[in-house]
């Protein structure tokens, strides 16, 4: 299965999330911000990073891209789609999900490992989870307040469309303590935290059995690998 | 140079986080009497020839779809300054 990893000016995690598509099985496909065509990948991942330096609003330039316009008509018929942290920023700029991202409420970047419970396990990239299963990866942003308006916040809720909430410490101010989200389908999830940095043994969080030994963004790839799979 | 100028302001029930620090840093200069402070933008379009309406409509449109984000921010006027 190829899952494509769009580049655009200044993303800085696109090559831990090809990466991880490898670490879970997959076939990782660079594709370019400035190409229109996907390449016909089965799923497409929007990574992490400062996209256009961040200028204007964050993603809002990346989400005029020709690859993400043309992510925007697939994702509409269903393609799996995965914003991580920029990513997710470009997805809502693109209006695939809903609400805004602004300047954490404390003002400072923070990085930490994030304990998140994983609200919706109905999602393509979410479907090895249990329901409510706490997981551990790590979190870095500047800009990851979630806000969203009374109505659109009551949606979410009804719909089950909370994919992933903060536990313990509300790190950015989100309301709702939301770190993810889904579209109505499911095929496309949005989380500020980065799952493709805890995907390799030695290179996670920590763990009370082991130093850096946190694996749980492992399931985010190997989720959507099994779904494309059995589809 | 003629240019169209869109001013845009985070929405008035959101907080806005740099705001709320300029506040704070005006509150220990002593000036104390500001009760909040918000930070918006000012967009300027410049063109070489004289501007049309056609030019402020399109920027009026761009202003709401691009330039802003109405989730979070207004755009709170549109003008031309020569």
């Amino acid at each position: 299965m190829r899952i494509g990893v769009i580049t655009y000016p200044g993303s800085l995690d696109d090559r831990d999330a090809q990466r991880a598509i490898k670490l879970a099985g997959g076939t990782p496909v660079p594709l370019w911000h400035a190409d229109s065509s996907l390449k016909k990948v089965d799923a497409v991942v929007l990574p992490g990073g400062f996209s256009y330096g961040d200028y204007l609003r964050c993603g809002a330039i990346a989400a005029q891209a020709p690859a993400t316009k043309e992510v925007v008509k697939l994702a509409n018929q269903g393609l799996p789609v995965l914003g991580i942290c920029n990513g997710f920023q470009v997805l809502v700029e693109a209006h695939l999900l809903p609400g805004g991202l602004i300047r954490n409420e404390h003002q400072h970047f923070i990085c930490r490992d994030q304990k998140l419970r994983v609200e919706n396990n109905q999602t393509a990239w979410t479907n090895l989870f249990e329901k409510d299963q706490e997981i551990t990866i790590p979190l870095k942003n500047g800009e990851g307040g979630y806000i969203a308006t009374p109505d659109t916040l009551k949606m979410l809720e009804e719909e089950n469309r909370v994919v992933f909430r903060y536990l313990e410490l509300n790190p950015n101010g989100s309301m709702n303590d939301i770190a993810g989200l889904t579209n109505e389908r499911g095929n496309v999830v949005g989380l500020m935290p980065h799952p493709e940095h805890a995907v390799e043994p030695g290179f996670g969080p920590d763990r009370p059995e082991a130093m850096r030994s946190g694996i749980d963004g492992l399931s985010f790839f190997q989720s959507v690998l099994k779904q494309l799979v059995s589809s | 140079m003629p240019k169209i100028i869109v001013e845009i302001m985070p929405k008035q029930d959101l907080l806005d986080p740099p705001g709320k620090a300029v506040a704070g840093a005006l509150h220990r200069f002593g000036l104390k009497e500001i009760s909040a402070v918000r930070i918006g933008k000012r967009i300027e379009l410049h063109y070489d020839r004289p501007i049309t309406e056609k030019d402020i409509e399109s920027a009026k449109e761009q202003a709401k779809s691009f330039l802003s984000n109405d989730v979070i921010e207004d755009v709170v006027k549109v003008s031309v300054e020569d």
